[in-house]
């Protein structure tokens, strides 16, 4: 069963997004996408500074199995990234939108478009099923 | 959908990750693969691979017929109970699978080759066989169950048919014992101690049922290849393929070239290697920056470039491991393009894990 938070907006490559009172957006992946993936074991995250764009690879999670790229869901500067994945990559899998979070970015724009509500995410992850 | 072994739905009841592989519908892991790695490093973990193709080999010239297969010599294998691995190899010294052969009576051998070369592997057989006074039983009616690690062997000798248990105790690493239709040997394919056990499938679903009820962890796929990577055993189709020689796989030791008028496939064009020296060896390399290797990345070494056969991440030591082809002279640091950034790796003797303690540090 997946874990679809209300409060939270989604992407269709299985990406959250958290707006924060500051302004900026945090960043992780679903509940979906770990359970997809598997026990990481490795994540690479971007440098601080780094100026994205939409859809831009920004981030790697990797499984015992393989490697997956983490897409920036909107455009901004990397703010922060998670310190805590280096020791402990598996926090991902075991709290994903919490503890698990990957990068907060200033968002470019304040309008947080294209990005599904949690219904639209839960309708698109049944039809995958 | 793809092949699925007679404990598909036992699998499945224990919420097992199901991927194909090599055409089967097998178990990935059955929540965790690292816990099922390390249970087989610590304790004991249980692996159905009743995918693996076992043939066997009985006739008055199955004998004859194994010395010109295979490039390691059966006759090695003085009396029955005695197993041995070899690969067998192509005209041009490639290999066309690997595989573990028993003796199991004076004419009578058994082979366990590899589940995704099953169609090629038994057309080969056959081949070689043609003109030999020998038949071939491919035994697709036996169920085949790993059972590994350090507590592994006093775990399943209770739980083996009566008499059996103890014979299998007594078993030297590679022995084998069969008995009635239950066949036990001390092999593996994780680097720790333990049986592969093949028998038919009622008994087979007992053995595997009594698994869990003996406190054993039952380990999927994912845990197979990450005990296998560290034990640096080859895997085939990855690590040395048809178009790659034991003598630049790691598998020279595995090719007897004595006596020398044994004539196996490959031997002469194995003898023009030997004589003209090899270019490429298969090493192990640890990853000194953060990052996994994988399967097909690039190794750039003073001596010239290289690839990763296989990579991943190594639970035991917690970091990421490799085994490379790269020229003969390499030796030392490398550097390791991943995902178009160089990264820092060092050669390594293999394998990096044996019996549940770090070798290559």
């Amino acid at each position: 069963m997946n874990n679809v938070p209300q409060q939270l907006q989604y992407t269709a490559e299985h990406e959250w997004v958290r707006r924060e009172d500051d302004g900026t957006v945090v960043i992780g992946i679903t509940d979906h996408a770990q359970q997809q993936l598997g026990e990481l074991v490795y994540v690479e995250l971007p440098e601080v500074g780094r100026a994205l764009k939409a859809g831009d690879a920004m981030a790697v999670v990797e499984s015992t199995k393989a490697a997956s790229d983490v897409y920036a869901p909107l455009a901004g500067a990397v703010r922060a990234v998670n310190p805590a994945l280096t020791a402990e990559p598996e926090l991902v899998n075991t709290d994903p939108y919490g503890a698990g979070w990957l990068v907060r970015l200033q968002a470019s724009d304040s309008q947080l478009t294209g990005l599904l509500d949690a219904s639209a995410y839960t309708t698109l992850l049944d039809a995958a099923d | 959908m793809g092949h699925q072994t007679p404990l598909y739905a036992e699998h499945v009841a224990a919420g097992a990750r199901i991927v194909e592989f090599g055409g089967w519908d097998m178990p990935l892991h059955y929540g965790s693969a690292l816990a099922e790695h390390h249970a087989v490093r610590q304790a004991c973990g249980y692996f159905d691979v009743s995918h693996m193709t076992v043939v066997d080999v009985m006739g008055p010239d199955a004998t004859a017929f194994l010395r010109r297969l295979l490039a390691n010599d059966i006759a090695r294998l003085r009396q029955p109970g005695q197993g041995l691995y070899s690969c067998m190899l192509n005209d041009a010294g490639g290999v066309v699978d690997d595989l573990i052969a028993y003796r199991t009576g004076d004419d009578r051998y058994r082979l366990i080759v590899n589940a995704a070369t099953r169609a090629q592997d038994l057309a080969w057989l056959a081949r070689i066989a043609d003109r030999d006074d020998v038949v071939l039983r491919h035994r697709d009616d036996l169920l085949m169950l790993a059972i590994q690690g350090p507590a592994a062997r006093q775990l399943v000798a209770p739980l083996l048919p009566a008499g059996l248990g103890a014979a299998a105790l007594a078993l030297q690493p590679f022995g084998a014992v069969l008995q009635d239709d239950v066949f036990v040997a001390r092999t593996g394919y994780t680097g720790e101690d333990g049986f592969e056990v093949v028998l038919p499938q009622p008994a087979g679903l007992a053995l595997w049922q009594a698994l869990a009820a003996a406190g054993a962890q039952r380990c999927g796929l994912g845990a197979r290849d990450t005990l296998r990577l560290e034990a640096a055993l080859n895997l085939y189709g990855q690590d040395m393929d048809a178009g790659t020689s034991p003598l630049t796989s790691a598998l020279a030791w595995t090719v007897a070239f004595e006596p020398a008028d044994r004539q196996f496939r490959g031997r002469a064009a194995l003898e023009l290697q030997k004589t003209a020296g090899v270019s490429e060896k298969l090493i192990g390399l640890l990853l000194e920056d953060r990052g996994i290797m994988r399967h097909g990345q690039r190794v750039l070494t003073p001596a010239g470039e290289g690839v990763i056969t296989s990579g991943g991440f190594s639970p035991t030591m917690e970091r990421s491991i490799a085994l490379a082809r790269v020229p003969v002279a390499a030796v030392g640091l490398c550097q390791v393009e991943i995902r178009s950034a160089l990264r820092a790796a060092r050669i390594v003797r293999p394998p990096f894990v044996r019996n549940g303690r770090v070798l290559a540090e």
